[in-house]
């Protein structure tokens, strides 16, 4: 009953005026329900390559979108190896050489671990509406949920993508499907959401399919196996010298 | 009568001197204008051929169709078979694996953490195997400029340039940060043995070599490589046969496998083709052209002395010399003119191209910013051609500028003859 209640204030705009809801409206209830202080969780990132598929395992804490700890599990090249991202700066410890370098520049664009997710993907922190203006250009669907279609243009010319398009779940506020695009329109990255759960009283979804387009292969899969939200996490996690 | 000839063009300077400074002046610039442009062109065609292209190439299809991205993830795999089989239908070439790769070079501080980076390109050559040709095919030995050559696994040569802007010298460590062929995270630590400068600003700006079987550790390629080069023996490219050996292995490799291997020419790379097309097209229009207008020079020079001699014409058509005889000795002379001045221009501007052909010039002042892979060193060549090309201004042109100049001989009358003389 709350369910259609809540339902019918979303679409009232549509009924009352036939227009579309406020797209800052739509990015704000997508925050305040998947939006947490601090994140732990164990996943695993399965990359379709072209030749055979790769898996990882690696555990996460962050805090916001500003700090983040990784440290990759399995398999066992890489296993141990570890990033941290402080603000805009990003490091990554690897047991085999015993280092900790810097991630910074050129390397950004790279892929993180020959996924279709690039360390410059990782590393955008920024708050949608502080990039791109928002509209919303219509209603649709995905996997036969209904959808608020999000097209957001970026304010500066120099912006990564120029254009994106994101698929809203109008009942849960969560997004299940973004298209990035370059400037001259050409569809760079597509990314699907799905396994929409309801973890600690916020919808939330557990696998999430990269696919850069640019790319030869399937594309990636990122499953989240358990997460815990606004976990308590020591300081020292987010510290360089955790790193070793 | 060749004698006789000889002694008047001697005592007679005006007929001597200044016809054979043009035409040694045509010669010369055009021996020099051809060996010129077919060194540079040369030099282009060669430094692709060592640096990227050899002159036979196998790969991967899926590798061929990606190559400006240099897709390691598309390499050939099991490469030794394919290398034995290459090495058996192609005797006459030397076959070659290597690995092209981008990566970062990180330089530590005494803490281990990152002090500099930079990105730049790999390659992964066979440095360390007894005989191999490797180093001396991208003239690395005479390259070096710190420390030497890596002798054992774990070493690594870096650009001059880039050694100096991540401030590390011989026998510092640095970290190359890459992505392996499976897309895993390389983070692999080396020695610098030593620094290279190669005198191409595209590569000098941030290149590293390693040694292949270390690279191939690093990058977890074991027995795969991006690219298997192959370089004919004789040295020489022959377009004619690169084809015939790309028929031949492409007809033996019918398969719709992405992975499967597929072979090209280094005219079918990097733009090549059309390039050594254009060029040719360019360098034989600018050769004609110069030709055409040294030998329109020359040709005015040979009229200009024969209107200039009317009057010794006349006298030795009064003396009862034949027609036929004068406008002989005019060809015969004007053959001995056009001898000297083309071997004599011929002579000076190949000594000036052997020069340049071994000591070149350098223009990499100019190459700051180039990408393209350009020797910052440019030379001559000298060619068959060069022997000869001179004489086609120098004599030719020289003689059909005299021939035209004295037919005017057989329009003399013998009354008008008498007018000039007075």
């Amino acid at each position: 009953m709350m369910k259609t209640i809540l339902t019918a204030l979303a679409l009232m705009p549509v009924m009352l005026f036939g227009q579309n809801p406020d797209a800052r409206q739509i990015i704000d209830q997508i925050d305040r329900n998947m939006a947490s202080n601090t994140r732990v969780f164990t996943a695993t990132m399965v990359v379709h390559a072209a030749r055979g598929e790769r898996v990882m395992e690696m555990k996460v804490w962050s805090e916001g979108n500003k700090r983040s700890f990784t440290e990759y599990l399995s398999p066992a090249r890489d296993k141990g190896t570890k990033m941290l991202k402080l603000q805009d700066q990003l490091w990554m410890f690897s047991p085999s050489s015993d280092r900790i370098i810097q991630i910074s520049g050129h390397m950004l664009r790279q892929s993180v671990m020959g996924s279709d997710l690039s360390y410059e993907d990782m590393m955008d922190d920024r708050k949608l509406t502080d990039v791109y203006n928002a509209v919303v250009i219509g209603p649709d669907q995905v996997d036969g949920r209904d959808c608020w279609v999000l097209e957001l243009k970026a304010k500066e010319a120099d912006a990564a993508y120029q254009l994106l398009k994101m698929w809203i779940d109008r009942e849960r506020n969560v997004p299940l499907k973004e298209e990035r695009y370059a400037k001259g329109g050409k569809l760079l990255k597509q990314t699907t959401l799905s396994e929409v759960k309801k973890i600690q009283g916020r919808w939330f979804p557990t696998k999430v399919v990269y696919k850069d387009m640019l790319k030869v292969g399937d594309g990636t899969e990122f499953i989240i196996n358990d997460i815990q939200f606004d976990a308590q996490i020591p300081e020292g996690v987010f510290n360089k010298a955790g790193l070793r | 009568m060749i004698r006789f000839l000889f002694k008047g063009l001697l005592r007679d300077k005006q007929r001597s001197l200044m016809p054979v400074i043009v035409v040694f002046i045509g010669a010369f610039l055009t021996v020099f204008l051809q060996s010129w442009m077919t060194g540079i062109l040369g030099d282009m065609i060669d430094y692709n051929a060592r640096f990227s292209t050899g002159h036979l190439k196998v790969m991967s299809k899926a590798y061929w169709e990606r190559v400006e991205q240099t897709p390691n993830d598309l390499s050939l795999v099991n490469t030794t078979p394919l290398i034995n089989d290459l090495n058996k239908e192609f005797p006459e070439v030397e076959w070659v694996s290597r690995i092209r790769f981008g990566g970062l070079i990180d330089a530590p501080d005494s803490l281990g953490n990152t002090r500099a980076q930079g990105p730049g390109v790999g390659w992964g050559i066979d440095l360390l195997t007894p005989g191999s040709m490797e180093a001396e095919r991208l003239n690395i030995p005479k390259s070096l400029v710190q420390g030497r050559l890596p002798q054992k696994p774990g070493e690594i040569l870096l650009s001059d340039d880039f050694a100096g802007k991540l401030k590390v010298k011989p026998g510092d460590q640095v970290t190359l940060v890459g992505s392996t062929m499976l897309g895993s995270m390389a983070v692999y630590n080396y020695i610098v043995a030593g620094t290279v400068r190669f005198g191409s600003q595209a590569i000098d700006r941030g290149a590293f070599i390693a040694d292949l079987a270390d690279v191939r550790e690093a990058l977890d390629m074991q027995d795969a490589a991006g690219e298997i080069l192959g370089y004919y023996r004789s040295g020489a490219f022959d377009k004619e046969l690169a084809a015939a050996d790309v028929a031949k292995f492409m007809d033996q490799h019918k398969s719709d496998d992405p992975y499967s291997p597929v072979m090209v020419s280094l005219r079918d790379q990097n733009g090549l083709s059309q390039m050594v097309d254009y060029m040719d097209v360019i360098i034989s229009i600018g050769i004609f052209i110069f030709i055409i207008a040294m030998s329109l020079v020359l040709w005015n020079a040979g009229l200009l002395g024969g209107l200039r001699r009317y009057g010794e014409f006349g006298v030795r058509l009064a003396m009862g010399e034949s027609k036929g005889q004068v406008y002989r000795s005019l060809l015969w002379e004007s053959v001995l003119i056009g001898l000297i001045g083309s071997v004599l221009g011929t002579a000076v501007s190949l000594v000036l191209a052997y020069w340049l052909q071994k000591t070149g010039i350098d223009i990499s002042g100019m190459m700051k910013s180039a990408s393209m892979m350009l020797p910052s060193v440019f030379r001559s060549q000298v060619t068959p051609a060069s022997f000869y090309v001179g004489f086609f201004p120098g004599l030719v042109a020289t003689v059909i500028g005299t021939a035209l100049a004295g037919i005017g001989i057989y329009k003399r009358k013998t009354a008008q003859l008498f007018k000039e003389l007075q």
